[in-house]
């Protein structure tokens, strides 16, 4: 069953970070994932990661939401990890420039402090993308992020297109799941049972219809759209969209700080991207 | 110039550069300013056509050479384009899922003020205010998907209205929804014409429906041309409907059968203006003279569903205690609101979907451990719209699609494709491409496409949606000849007059439960039936409630019993 299955599961709450603009939260959302991309420093990093992780709490936005999204990115942290130090065990050596063996693991592969210290940082550092972009995901109306686009020069015909994607993805979910379940009961098989040949043909039958079928609908909504004088100005207004206020001015303030933050202890304190311990 | 002509076309013609003959034929058409005006016709007589021009997607989006003159306020469309036209005319389109282009109610009405960069705070404003006029201002914040579609229409509705605009073109505002909803629908648009003082056009084929609150005027359009232009009483008093192929309201249908003399001083255009003290002696001793038709002898049970349970998440019931039969032939309708589970029960019947708790027997059979595709071979279902089933360019390769998915031998499928295709009436294009052929056409394909698996028991989604009264007819008189040959048919329908003329049972849904299973006469006057399931009573039992005759409901069965021997004479 995946009728409910959206590309958004945006819900309206009443916290400070819903009464966001969208691009208040946009912007936030690139200096902050910036500043922890730029530095190595693990103090930086789990600084930014905590407090993104207040956010989230503060958001209201349930585990159960992004359990799934989670699980994904802890696997590929993870495996991203253990293929890293394959392919370079003496990354931290080199990085840290001093060498303290843990134990030998296997052939040329020495476990050291440094490459475990190095992966831990990596980890941390991507792991702390993941709830700011579930922050912004989850708590941008997807109209609004289309006006935000549209006001950092996104033209608007191209920002609106992202909205009425999203309006639509259902109905031509909707009409496949019918198409498809329609051609198989005539008897197309779309169980990996069938060639791959035969696979790639049967599905021309499904895709087709609904080809045939969505053009009636494009019609449709380009009329319904020329008809209230869709594309007659240069510029458009945007019922969502939220004024700047005092809260958004301080969110980007906030922001921009962490960012030139994370800059300046790279450059005045480590003298570098990443911070030694080892020396 | 005449201050009070809003709309004036002047010998005007328009040919689409796609077709050979000119659409519409020398046009010459006043409407003044705060009247309602019907445009009625059949399909391809011009009365979308002619609302295009109207609204400039002729020729704005519809190109083809115009010749006279079509002016509005006074001022030549030629000379203006779509985007000023709809500060003047605002345009409700028939489907009104497609044309909701925002992501929530309160976006969709705003959608012309964004476009002409309204700052938001007085956007919002102005958009709270039309909300409250349509009843939509407590639902600002819903979805497409949670809203039904009465709800959509009214967004629509309010998003033109939005823009203050002088006329207000209707085309075809009753096609999606269910009975009860359209009557609603009406019901809006009257007391927006009365609060406002706008100008409203409607064009529409289901007369009788919008005939439910008062309109100016009519007009019947028949092969581009204007062919009547008259009030309501004069109109139904005359042959023009029966000519044109436009259903007449079926109260005036009874009255024609007994006799009745309809003109216009019996005030029939409306059946609340109607004189019904001169029809009563008629209709009651028309009624007395028809003979019920014997009892159908009983046949087996072909398909049985047993304490039927579903739920899509486990949590909140699609479905619940369904328990009907059907016996071998039947003509069933399925009936009830958007949402009350009809399309989910006949994907249960076909296996697409898994029931919770409950059996469907065929001849007695648990069908449980049948595959989709071998429940096609006894169950076959139509989607509604047939553009959403045709894969393939030729009619013959349509149709033997099944077939050649059960690798049947070739020389077979030769044989039970040719069969199909007599049946269908398709053997003159036998080997045209499916584009070249009409939308009724269209709809034999896929009829024919499953019919030639072999099924016992056929279900129909909405099998005329959207169809003129000779089509409509066409493809019901098509079913009939299908059911003769022995297969059960089962209709999913809003269309009432459907279930009154071709179905003699009728099971009603609402939310998820069976709330009728009884004769279609029954179900249509019966006030409890009608509220649950958003029905709405047939004029023929006001009528019979009018000319004081007892027992109503017995003569909604004796007007079918009657109508269906006239027709099959």
């Amino acid at each position: 069953m995946t009728v409910k299955m959206k590309l958004f599961s945006y819900n309206l709450m009443d916290t400070f970070i819903h009464h966001l603009s969208g691009l208040t939260k946009l912007i936030c959302f690139l200096f902050l994932t910036f500043a922890v991309m730029y530095s190595y420093d693990i103090r930086v990093i789990l600084a930014i990661t905590a407090f993104s992780i207040f956010l989230l709490l503060k958001s209201k936005i349930k585990f159960r939401q992004i359990r799934t999204m989670v699980l994904y990115v802890l696997i590929f942290i993870l495996t991203n990890a253990i293929i890293s130090f394959f392919f370079s065990p003496e990354m931290g050596v080199e990085i840290y420039g001093t060498r303290h063996d843990i134990c030998k693991l296997y052939g040329r592969f020495y476990l050291t402090q440094e490459q475990l210290f190095y992966s831990l940082t990596k980890m941390v550092k991507y792991a702390s993308v993941v709830p700011l972009g579930m922050i912004f995901l989850l708590t941008t109306n997807p109209s609004e992020f289309a006006s935000s686009l549209n006001r950092v020069g996104t033209p608007y015909k191209a920002s609106y297109a992202v909205a009425l994607t999203l309006r639509y993805f259902p109905d031509i979910q909707r009409d496949y799941r019918d198409i498809s379940q329609a051609q198989q009961a005539r008897g197309l098989d779309l169980s990996r049972k069938a060639k791959f040949i035969s696979r790639v043909k049967n599905s021309l039958l499904i895709v087709i219809p609904l080809i045939f079928s969505s053009l009636d609908r494009i019609e449709l909504i380009s009329n319904a759209m020329d008809l209230r004088g869709f594309g007659k100005g240069k510029s458009r207004t945007w019922y969502t969209a939220k004024k700047f206020n005092r809260q958004d001015i301080l969110a980007l303030t906030v922001s921009a700080l962490i960012f030139i933050g994370s800059i300046c202890v790279s450059v005045f304190i480590n003298h570098s991207r990443f911070y030694n311990p080892f020396i | 110039m005449d201050e009070q002509v809003i709309i004036e076309f002047s010998d005007f013609s328009f040919q689409y550069y796609s077709q050979a003959e000119p659409t519409l034929h020398e046009i010459n058409l006043k409407i003044h300013r705060g009247e309602k005006v019907l445009i009625v016709g059949p399909s391809g007589s011009g009365k979308s056509t002619l609302g295009h021009c109207i609204n400039g997607l002729i020729p704005f989006s519809y190109k083809g050479a115009i010749t006279g003159s079509l002016t509005i306020k006074g001022e030549d469309t030629q000379k203006k384009d779509i985007y000023e036209l709809s500060k003047w005319v605002g345009t409700v389109l028939q489907d009104s899922d497609g044309q909701f282009v925002g992501l929530t109610a309160g976006e969709d009405i705003a959608f012309a003020l964004e476009n002409d960069n309204i700052p938001p705070e007085v956007m919002h404003e102005r958009v709270r205010k039309v909300a409250e006029m349509v009843e939509m201002h407590y639902l600002l914040t819903s979805s497409p998907f949670e809203l039904s579609g009465g709800q959509k229409q009214r967004t629509s509705l309010a998003g033109v209205m939005v823009d203050d605009v002088d006329i207000l073109l209707f085309d075809e505002p009753l096609a999606n929804l269910d009975p009860a909803t359209g009557k609603t629908a009406i019901e809006i648009i009257d007391d927006i014409h009365q609060n406002s003082g706008k100008t409203i056009l409607i064009i529409e084929h289901r007369l009788e429906d919008v005939l439910h609150r008062h309109v100016d005027r009519i007009l019947v359009m028949k092969d581009g041309r204007i062919i009547a232009d008259r009030d309501a009483h004069t109109l139904v008093s005359s042959d023009i409907l029966v000519e044109t192929g436009i259903r007449e309201p079926l109260y005036v249908t009874a009255l024609k059968y007994a006799g009745v003399d309809v003109s216009p001083e019996i005030s029939p255009g409306y059946i609340t203006t109607l004189k019904a003290e001169v029809t009563q002696t008629a209709l009651t001793e028309w009624q007395d003279k028809i003979q019920s038709p014997p009892a159908k002898p009983k046949k087996p049970i072909i398909l049985s569903l047993e304490d039927v349970h579903f739920s899509y998440d486990g949590i909140h019931p699609i479905l619940q205690d369904i328990n009907f039969d059907i016996q071998e032939g039947e003509i069933v309708s399925l009936v009830g609101k958007n949402g009350a589970g009809k399309s989910t029960l006949s994907k249960l019947i076909c296996g697409f979907e898994k029931l919770d708790r409950g059996i469907i027997r065929y001849y007695g059979e648990d069908i449980k451990d049948k595959t989709i595709k071998e429940r096609a071979e006894i169950i076959g279902v139509v989607l509604q719209n047939p553009n959403q089933m045709i894969s393939k360019s030729l009619i013959f390769d349509e149709i033997a699609l099944g077939l050649r998915f059960r690798d049947v031998p070739e020389e077979e499928i030769q044989e039970r494709v040719e069969k199909v295709l007599k049946v269908c009436g398709l053997s003159p294009f036998r080997s045209w491409p499916i584009s070249a052929l009409s939308y009724g056409q269209k709809k034999r394909v896929t009829i024919a496409s499953i019919l030639v698996l072999g099924p016992r028991i056929l279900i129909l989604d909405e099998p005329t949606a959207g169809q003129d009264f000779r089509h409509y007819t066409e493809i019901m008189e098509f079913l009939e000849a299908i059911n003769q040959l022995g297969v059960t048919i089962i209709l999913i329908t809003h269309d009432m007059h459907l279930m009154l003329e071709y179905s003699p049972r009728a099971i009603v849904l609402a939310g998820g439960r069976i709330v009728g299973d009884t004769a279609a006469s029954v179900v249509l006057t019966n006030d409890a039936i009608i509220e649950k399931a958003n029905l709405k009573e047939t004029s023929l039992f006001n009528l019979a409630q009018m000319s004081h005759i007892p027992d109503g409901t017995r003569f909604v069965q004796r007007f079918i019993d009657y109508d269906r021997s006239v027709r099959h004479q």
